[in-house]
Order: C-alpha cells, then structure tokens, then sequence
C-alpha cells in the first residue's frame, strides 16, 4: 500500500480507529450495479480499463443493494422508478452513500420543463452525498465524484457520528 | 408495388372501407373506417401480391382542432420490400378501435402503449394494461390538453 508504506519505525503502527475505519472504507467503495438510463454507459467506461474505477477500489460492482456501499444513480429517475429506488437504498447496509450522476438525477435535466414522468431530482427520494453534473458527465468526472465521497468520508468519525437521515 | 397499385388493389377489393388514399409524397397511406380496419388488415397481410408481414409501428396522433384522434399503422413486407400505412380517425371524447393483435401479434405491444399514453381503447385485445406509466396513473400524458401530475405518491411534481 503506497499510502502507508515506508512511513512507520519497524514493528511500530500507530493510528486512531477513526483513520483505519475510513482508511478501509474510503478505499474500498462498492458501487451497485444500477444505470438507469444513458449515464450508465459514461459508468461502464469509468469501469472499464480506460479510466479503470478498480485504481479507487470501487471497481467492484455488486449486483445486490445488501453488499453495495454506493448507488450511482446514473440516470433519469422516472415516477415509476421512484418507489424501486428507495427500496433499494433501504435495502443497502450503513454507512451507505449516494452519488448523483448527470442532470436527471439531479434536477431532472432536460425534462425539467415536459417531463411528465420525471423526478425532478433523485435528493427528494433518498439523500445526496455528491451531485456530478453533466450530460452525461465524462468519466473523469464521475472520478472526481468518487474522489470528493471519498474527502467526505475521511472525515467521518465514530465519535460525532450521527443516525443516517 | 408502388403505392397507386396497392391502392387500386384496396379499393378493387373493398372500396367502401377506403375513406381517402394518398399515393404520393413521403407518407402514402390509406385512411379507413375502423369498423373495416381488422379486415383491410388482414387483405394487406395476406394479399399475395402484397403480404404486409411486418407491422413496423403504431403511432396515436391527437387532433384537438378536428376532435379526432388518428391512428397510423406503418406496415412493410419483407418479401417485396415495399411499405405502406393504414390510418383511422377515431372520436377523440371515446376513441375505440378493433385491435389488429389478431392479424400481427407484434400490434399488442404498440396497442399497449397508444392505450397508455394516447388513451386509445383497443376492443378484444388479450391483455390492454398500461405498458409504460404506472398503472394508477392518472390521465394519458401524450394527449395535447394533458395537464402534468401536482403530486405522486408523495413526491411533488414542481419542488
């Protein structure tokens, strides 16, 4: 681990449980395997070899919510999908985060005006970490998302800690 | 065959359920009655001159200034290659038509989503829910004087 390496006296490690915790957890998002709609594809190739999520250690992507840490919603929420969202978010173990990917997710994007179907922003049905504008943002973007979950979450810590919204 | 031929062939084989033909121009279609659709349907399918295999799409267009809502069915056979369309008028207050699921089982879909969001009641069609918006919707959204949900389980349209 680069980040660690060479920085203790041998036979010597000193650090808080607060660094380990978020250490461990910061680098080991596991993003739910959830596109919903054309964002997901700038999501595949942020996975995929080219930008390669896995340097972050989000680049595995669970097919269930129960073993998810992150939902990237990548994608227009429509009124229909609402309900299933939430679900799926109460279905994700704490500490679970949320990235909004891409204009739907975050204002409804172009069907903010005449969208007759659209959840004018995915933070009315479940908490927001991170909002990645865009549309659809590039994956470099989606990166820099996950690099500013990952800020937030180096400064959580057990002490403060309060009950998830 | 080019359209005027599929059009002389129509209305040689049933001229009263030909309301108007054009033969020219991007969109050559027939219109007819919906009580001679499924009929008209079935001649352009088995026809063997004609034999319109493949029903492309159904689309459901509103009329409010003509109190009618359309239906256009665009058809194309795969053993000539060539395409055309029928379309019907129907009473925008009530639109009712037979559906064509029978002739081109691909149409139940098509028929599904002009019911969802047109509001076009398909008669003696197997299974007509809606295909697309939730089936506690209110309205059908692609109508021209539709209005756009206040509120949706809670969830507020404009916040």
């Amino acid at each position: 681990m680069a980040v660690i390496e060479g920085i203790f006296e041998p036979g010597l490690i000193v650090t808080t449980v607060d660094w380990v915790l978020d250490w461990s957890r910061r680098c080991s998002i596991f993003p739910m395997t959830f596109g919903i709609a054309c964002c997901a594809i700038e999501m595949i190739a942020t996975g995929a070899s080219r930008y390669d999520i896995d340097r972050f250690g989000s680049g595995a992507f669970r097919a269930t919510p129960r073993q998810a840490d992150l939902m990237i919603v990548a994608g227009t929420v429509t009124f229909k999908m609402a309900e299933r969202l939430r679900r799926l978010w109460e279905q994700m173990a704490e500490p679970r985060f949320v990235i909004a990917m891409g204009a739907c997710a975050i204002s409804g994007g172009p069907y903010h005006m005449h969208g007759y179907h659209v959840v004018k922003g995915v933070d009315q049905i479940v908490p927001v970490d991170v909002y990645v504008p865009g549309c659809p943002p590039r994956p470099e973007a989606l990166l820099e998302g996950l690099m500013r979950l990952q800020d937030k979450i180096a400064t959580r810590t057990i002490a403060k800690q309060k009950a998830e919204a | 065959m080019t359209p005027p031929e599929i059009i002389g062939l129509l209305k040689k084989h049933d001229a009263a359920g030909v309301v108007s033909a054009v033969a020219d121009g991007a969109y050559p279609h027939v219109v007819v009655t919906a009580e001679k659709l499924v009929e008209v349907a079935d001649f352009l399918r088995t026809q063997s001159q004609l034999r319109f295999d493949l029903l492309r799409c159904i689309s459901a267009i509103d009329w409010p200034a003509k109190n009618s809502v359309e239906v256009a069915y665009d058809l194309i056979s795969t053993s000539f290659g060539h395409a055309f369309a029928i379309k019907v008028m129907l009473d925008r207050v009530n639109p009712q038509v037979e559906s064509v699921g029978g002739v081109w089982p691909a149409a139940q879909w098509h028929e599904r989503e002009a019911f969802d969001l047109m509001g076009v009641t398909f008669l003696h069609h197997p299974d007509l829910r809606r295909i697309l918006m939730p089936e506690d919707w209110p309205g059908h959204p692609l109508r021209k004087d539709y209005q756009d949900v206040v509120e949706y389980k809670g969830l507020k349209f404009n916040p």
